[in-house]
């Protein structure tokens, strides 16, 4: 068991870190750990957590901008959005199914991890609303990047460079989100599709419509179903889903999923429940251009498949083995894709790639811009790679 | 004015053997020197700055461009990269010693992709060259920045350029799947590709926005989407700036997200009308241009929803358009507003400020107390929902005077951005134009930091120096005598 430091403000954070790094030894960092298992393991004696930095610090809703401070659970910063009828736009998931229910992510967690959920495809993902930051580098210094407006392009955007990098660059304790109000009503068009070819056909006609599908998803099985979401206000979704029901009923029986029982079957793929992953499995997440989606899924030969983001985004799950997992690293890399490891036992994370290696090019300037962010290499070191 | 780094004594020594150096890489007319041809390079949408190159160098291919920078990257010669030369930052002006890379002559669509919603083009083709090239099949590339009729993707990457609908869909930086691009060290590299989210750093958005500080992006992968069925405008006129800025409150309050939401102020009403005619209210203080998208039922819907909130802030006028004409009727002001300007000014400034929304009436007072103080005319086109604020200021650039006032002015609205709250710039970038305000904005650590981030792609400062970052405390350039 590793010793927990769980600071209670920025200037804590800041000096457990310059501490850490004048005696070079390296931290792991997280939120409430809900992902801690995700890529590589951190082979490190102490874990900086940033869970005593919680509550939201401003919330603006005319103005679409919230901010929180890192270890702010996600439920705390959804249920004050809900209050006043917004919502944090990528859908971010839970991961439950995948991870454990745990004690719930902070909404810094998600940022360092960059997960989005099904409406990714058409609002964007976790990075594409974070508009400030205020963060630790590795040597324990404070900074801030972006702000709390909409739109903002002064100097170089640190925001999306901190967003996914798993606490690698520095340690995020506030983040500034831009958040939209959520939609009146939630409706879905069921298309039972007789392979998941079509289904990707189907998926690609809808998000190429002039109907503004908000997801739009492939549950494999035996007959597999193509799933698009519209959200939008009441009048809006019967009427979209009734031009969407004439245009994509060619490809196979259509039925209507309403209200309610929308949203939960979305939350659910969001959090990749229709994968079902069972405990013994690796799960994968794998993305490519969406026409690819089905060739990953053959090419892997996995026995577990769901297919989110007009099948760009696919999750697999099968055998913890390296040979599956070579498997799924070429078949993604065939079609120009990238993947990561998303789950597995730490002998095979802490063996494997996780994600896809970069070319010399890229990954000397990742080693310069470390060096510039975390010159003693102490924020969560291998985590993403191994040098 | 802004100051410039000295150039470096030893490439204007080897002017000739180095222009001989480029010839032989872009044989033909690839490489231009003749003070005539030179002289469009000079300078671009900022043009009260000046300053011919080297030369101008304009590559047809990746790899032209990779030997191009291999080579300016041996002789330690600057380089700046140029687009269109839309930059109303001054993000494409040469320095005496650098060569301007033009990406004009890479105007190839390689590829467009409809099932996966994706095109693949050059960084010389224009942001509307996308649409129009797709337009036939009903699809169109978001971003809208008004120059984008000739303004470049390439560019548009660069500033990470938004427009009047981003607030519905997004910048730049939203719209992209991949780059090709070249380090200075002329190698090509390709940063995430045809999906979304590539695992690892987030290359594309650290790039994206980084005005040509980082590499010379040569190809770009952008998403296409479909058009709206339809889409449909509406005035509302007010007697009040702050009453104008609580109606957007309550627009926004009520979950609609118009596809634009434009205001304008009294001088901009006055000045727009005059040039077009659009049958503007002259009494108003302040006036909004709605649009909404759908189809005619859903514009129906959407629009009675919004004359309903819009009725409740005592309106002097409230137009909706019934018809296409009409919505393109009460748009026409607007979209020629840098033109009445220019028509009623011999010069002006635009400015590109951002502030939290709920900040307009305060800051469009205070503009008005400097407008007087300076004693020049200032005229205001807001992006409401996204806060992005572009005061138009008028000068005359033949008295030095005048725009010396003019840049003071600038800075002191830009400052007031900051102070309330919001930042240098929403999508014109920072440039030459900002780059000395930089300091107000982030701390002296902040810009150490990003300038060390800068040199772990460029060590030597070559791409586009003396732009974004000050001078003062730059660990490479020297400030000009």
């Amino acid at each position: 068991m590793t010793s927990l430091i769980a600071p209670g403000d920025e200037a804590g954070v800041a000096a457990a870190v310059a501490e850490a790094a004048a005696a070079g030894e390296p931290l792991a960092i997280e939120g409430r750990g809900t992902k801690r298992a995700m890529l590589r393991p951190v082979q490190a004696a102490r874990t900086l957590s940033l869970r005593n930095l919680s509550g939201i610090t401003l919330y603006r809703p005319q103005e679409l901008i919230l901010s929180a401070r890192a270890g702010t659970p996600l439920a705390e910063i959804e249920a004050a959005l809900a209050e006043r009828g917004q919502q944090v736009v990528a859908e971010p998931p839970v991961l439950a199914a995948i991870f454990g229910a745990g004690e719930g992510p902070t909404i810094g967690g998600l940022v360092a991890t960059n997960l989005s959920g099904p409406r990714r495809i058409t609002a964007g993902a976790m990075r594409d609303h974070v508009m400030g930051i205020r963060a630790v580098n590795g040597l324990g210094e404070a900074f801030h990047n972006g702000g709390r407006v909409l739109k903002n392009v002064t100097g170089l955007d640190l925001c999306k460079l901190l967003t996914g990098a798993h606490g690698t660059l520095g340690v995020i304790t506030e983040v500034t989100l831009k958040v939209l109000p959520a939609a009146e009503r939630s409706g879905t068009l069921a298309i039972a599709v007789p392979d998941l070819e079509t289904g990707v056909r189907a998926l690609s006609a809808g998000l190429g419509s002039p109907y503004g599908v908000s997801g739009a998803a492939l549950l494999a099985g035996e007959v597999p179903r193509a799933l698009l979401r519209i959200e939008e206000f009441s009048e809006s979704v019967a009427y979209r889903l009734g031009r969407l029901r004439e245009a994509l009923g060619r490809f196979g029986d259509a039925t209507v999923i309403e209200d309610d029982e929308s949203r939960a079957l979305w939350r659910g793929i969001g959090e990749a429940e229709p994968l079902d992953a069972r405990p013994e499995d690796a799960v994968w997440r794998v993305s490519v251009q969406p026409t690819a989606g089905p060739g990953v899924v053959a090419a892997a030969g996995l026995p577990r498949a769901l297919l989110d983001w007009g099948g760009g985004l696919v999750w697999l799950a099968g055998p913890a083995t390296a040979e599956a997992h070579g498997r799924v690293m070429e078949a993604a890399r065939a079609v120009g894709g990238s993947f990561t490891l998303f789950r597995a036992p730490e002998p095979m994370r802490a063996a494997l790639p996780v994600l896809p290696e970069e070319g010399k090019v890229l990954a000397a300037i990742r080693g310069r811009i470390r060096a510039v962010m975390d010159p003693k290499g102490i924020l969560n070191p291998g985590k993403m790679y191994t040098a | 004015m802004i100051d410039l780094p000295a150039p470096k004594p030893d490439v204007m020594a080897r002017r000739e053997e180095l222009l001989a150096g480029l010839r032989a890489l872009l044989p033909g007319d690839g490489v231009i020197t003749e003070p005539a041809r030179v002289k469009p390079y000079e300078t671009d949408g900022l043009s009260a700055y000046r300053q011919p190159p080297l030369a101008v160098a304009l590559p047809r291919t990746t790899e032209e461009v990779a030997a191009i920078l291999r080579f300016c990257h041996r002789n330690g010669v600057r380089v700046v990269p140029r687009g269109a030369g839309t930059s109303l930052s001054g993000g494409a002006l040469p320095l005496a010693d650098s060569v301007v890379l033009g990406l004009m002559r890479m105007n190839r669509i390689l590829e467009v992709d409809y099932a996966n919603r994706l095109a693949v083009v050059e960084a010389g083709v224009t942001n509307l060259g996308i649409t129009n090239h797709i337009a036939a099949d009903g699809f169109f590339y978001a971003p809208d920045p008004s120059s984008q009729l000739a303004c470049m993707i390439g560019g548009n990457v660069g500033m990470n350029s938004g427009g009047a609908h981003c607030l519905k869909y997004g910048v730049t930086a939203n719209n992209l799947l991949g780059l090709k691009a070249v380090t200075i060290e002329g190698e090509i590299v390709e940063l995430g590709g045809r999906h979304l989210d590539a695992a690892g750093y987030d290359w594309l958005g650290l790039m994206t926005g980084s005005e040509g500080q980082l590499a010379v992006v040569t190809e770009v992968t952008v998403r296409i989407l479909h058009a709206p069925e339809g889409q449909r405008a509406m005035l509302a006129a007010f007697k009040g700036t702050e009453i104008a800025g609580a109606a957007v409150d309550a627009i926004i309050g009520s979950g609609i997200i118009p596809v634009a939401l434009e205001f304008m102020d009294r001088p901009c009403i006055h000045a727009c009308e005059a040039f077009a005619h659009a049958g503007y209210p002259l009494d108003a203080e302040a006036m909004l241009i709605i649009e909404v998208e759908g189809s005619v039922e859903e514009q129906d819907m959407l629009l009675g929803k919004l004359k309903e909130i819009c009725s409740r802030f005592d309106p002097i006028s409230l137009k909706v358009a019934q018809t296409v004409e009409e919505s393109l009727a009460i748009w026409k002001g607007r979209k020629g507003a840098f033109g009445a300007v220019g028509r009623i000014s011999p010069d002006y400034l635009c400015m590109d400020g951002t502030i939290p929304t709920g900040e307009l009436p305060h800051v469009l007072r205070r503009i008005g107390e400097m407008s007087a103080d300076y004693g020049l005319q200032v005229a205001n086109v807001f992006h409401a929902g996204d806060g992005n604020l572009h005061p138009l200021i008028m000068f005359d650039a033949n008295d030095a005077e005048s725009f010396r006032k003019a840049e003071a002015f600038g800075a002191d609205i830009l400052k007031l951005c900051v102070e309330v709250g919001g930042c240098l710039t929403g999508e014109h970038g920072v440039g030459v134009e900002k780059r000395d305000l930089m300091p107000v904005q982030f701390s002296p650590f902040e810009l150490d930091q990003m300038r060390a981030l800068k040199s772990a792609f460029d060590p030597q400062w070559l791409l586009n120096p003396a732009k974004v970052f000050p001078l003062e405390g730059n660990p490479v350039l020297r400030q000009a005598a």
